[in-house]
């Protein structure tokens, strides 16, 4: 950190799967790399409480691969194994992961102008090829959407991050770390420059141990997703006790359903209240002319989701 | 308080296929570059410098990685295989026999990387990884890794594109030595 903190724009490198990436299309120009896969933990430890620590340095591979992941947390698995290849998820670590950057084109175009690469200089996404872009919660300044998948399952597992920066350490729920664009796109999170993730909480959650992702897209692999889901539930008789829902693909951060979750709480689960819950969460929805057509995705994938999870038929 | 000059050029010391070897390089040059520029080991292949196209797929420390966006810097120490360094005392690797045998290749671009892919996603299967087909079907690990199915063979090669096509028999030649 004292090293980074002594060389104006330097970043700090995990497996280098997005950050080389974009150093060679000229979209990020640091001027030091640090590699910190050596000094955040690469390792994944049982909490007290029973949840899980995750390093930052670990791989994602390692991550998925994990028996206790696979067995109490299969959403986390199986958005893992969602993403990118073997190739790429055998080097992209935890903290990497999450502050991967957005894959609009425009972004990773240096020739055109992009509010989040070049503050001011417009959004052409919004009136151009945006058809793989946001649903929910952009701004007139970008309508960029977060890339991961891994991110989404933590948001439905209310993963908490840990961050050690030149003010000391914090942490705060995955959900708080990626931000929505507003008027100031430049910044996919609320980290400070300086600031380190150094490793990423699961906590107990039994009702995980009954999760699943599911990812939408236009290839069968090796593709971003259109919309993507990630689903917990867990039943009390007949009636909903968990359920937790995070949608990828759709916004500027995982987008944490809470009004799906809040219309289905304590009730039956039935096709028609799936559909109600997943109309609640649509209306904050704001379609671009190209992403009109996640609006049913988004619907048909809540209630298939929560309907596999619920053992239906 | 004075600002770090970053080093421009840096020592890094790798194991190729056995061989030790120390070099001193810009410390942006990718392993990709490395191997085929610094060390004449033209095997991996560079098709799109992006992690996207897999035909730059070597292995670091066992383990399946594309060459194109590694820095060298990043991977001092480490044990790197290529294609050159699958055939052991002059006999092709059994991956390599098969892939002759079942035709999985045409203009061979692509191969060298489909190879060490293959080799160590063989390993991953050994060693009970799951895939995203896989982790879905259902049974245990020991059951995933006793049934290595097309679909699952395509799901955990999905990195390595070929132009030519020769998906099917590529297919067969890793279904022929995961047996």
């Amino acid at each position: 950190m004292a090293l980074r903190g002594g060389t104006p724009g330097a970043t700090y490198l995990g497996g280098g799967t997005n950050l080389v990436d974009l150093m060679r299309v000229g979209v990020e120009r640091p001027a030091m790399l640090v590699d910190v896969t050596g000094a955040v933990g690469a390792g994944i430890t049982d909490t007290e409480a029973g949840g899980l620590r995750i390093g930052a340095a670990v791989r994602n591979s390692v991550l998925a691969a994990d028996p206790r992941v696979r067995e109490r947390y299969p959403v986390l698995a199986q958005a893992l194994l969602d993403g990118a290849s073997g190739q790429l998820r055998n080097l992209a670590t935890t903290g990497g992961n999450l502050l991967q950057r957005t894959r609009c084109p425009y972004f990773y175009d240096v020739t055109k102008p992009c509010n989040k690469r070049s503050p001011g200089s417009g959004c052409p996404a919004r009136h151009g090829e945006h058809h793989n872009l946001a649903l929910f919660g952009h701004s007139t300044h970008c309508v960029a959407t977060h890339p991961s998948d891994m991110a989404v399952a933590l948001a439905a597992l209310d993963a908490t991050v840990h961050v050690r920066g030149p003010a000391g350490r914090r942490s705060m729920a995955v959900s708080e770390l990626h931000r929505l664009p507003g008027a100031h796109p430049e910044f996919d999170t609320v980290l400070s420059p300086g600031d380190l993730i150094t490793a990423v909480e699961l906590p107990p959650l039994p009702a995980a141990r009954n999760s699943l992702y599911r990812k939408v897209r236009e290839r069968a692999s090796f593709a971003f997703a259109l919309v993507s889901i990630a689903a917990v539930l867990e039943m009390r008789a007949d009636t909903v006790g968990e359920v937790r829902v995070a949608l990828g693909g759709v916004a500027h951060k995982p987008w944490r359903a809470r009004r799906v979750e809040a219309a289905l709480a304590g009730a039956p689960l039935t096709v028609e209240r799936m559909v109600a819950a997943a109309e609640a969460e649509l209306e904050v929805a704001a379609p671009l002319p190209l992403t009109a057509y996640k609006v049913e995705l988004v619907r048909n994938l809540i209630v298939a989701a929560l309907s596999a999870l619920g053992g239906a038929p | 308080m004075s600002a770090t000059e970053p080093p421009v050029r840096a020592g890094v010391t790798l194991r190729v296929n056995g061989v030790p070897h120390e070099l001193e390089i810009d410390t942006r040059v990718s392993l990709l570059d490395l191997l085929r520029e610094h060390l004449g080991l033209t095997g991996a292949k560079k098709g799109c410098d992006q992690g996207q196209c897999g035909a730059c797929t070597i292995l670091i420390n066992g383990r399946r990685a594309n060459a194109c966006l590694a820095l060298a810097v990043a991977h001092d120490g480490a044990e790197i295989t290529t294609v050159e360094g699958l055939a052991a005392e002059g006999e092709l690797h059994p991956l390599q026999r098969a892939f002759i045998e079942c035709d999985g290749f045409q203009c061979g671009y692509c191969t060298p990387g489909q190879l060490c892919s293959a080799v160590a996603m063989l390993e991953e299967v050994r060693a009970g990884w799951p895939s995203a087909v896989s982790v879905r079907a259902g049974g245990g690990a020991a059951e995933e890794a006793a049934t290595l199915s097309p679909a699952d063979i395509r799901e955990r090669m999905s990195g390595n594109l070929c132009r030519c096509g020769a998906y099917v028999n590529i297919v067969a030649a890793i279904a022929e030595v995961a047996r």
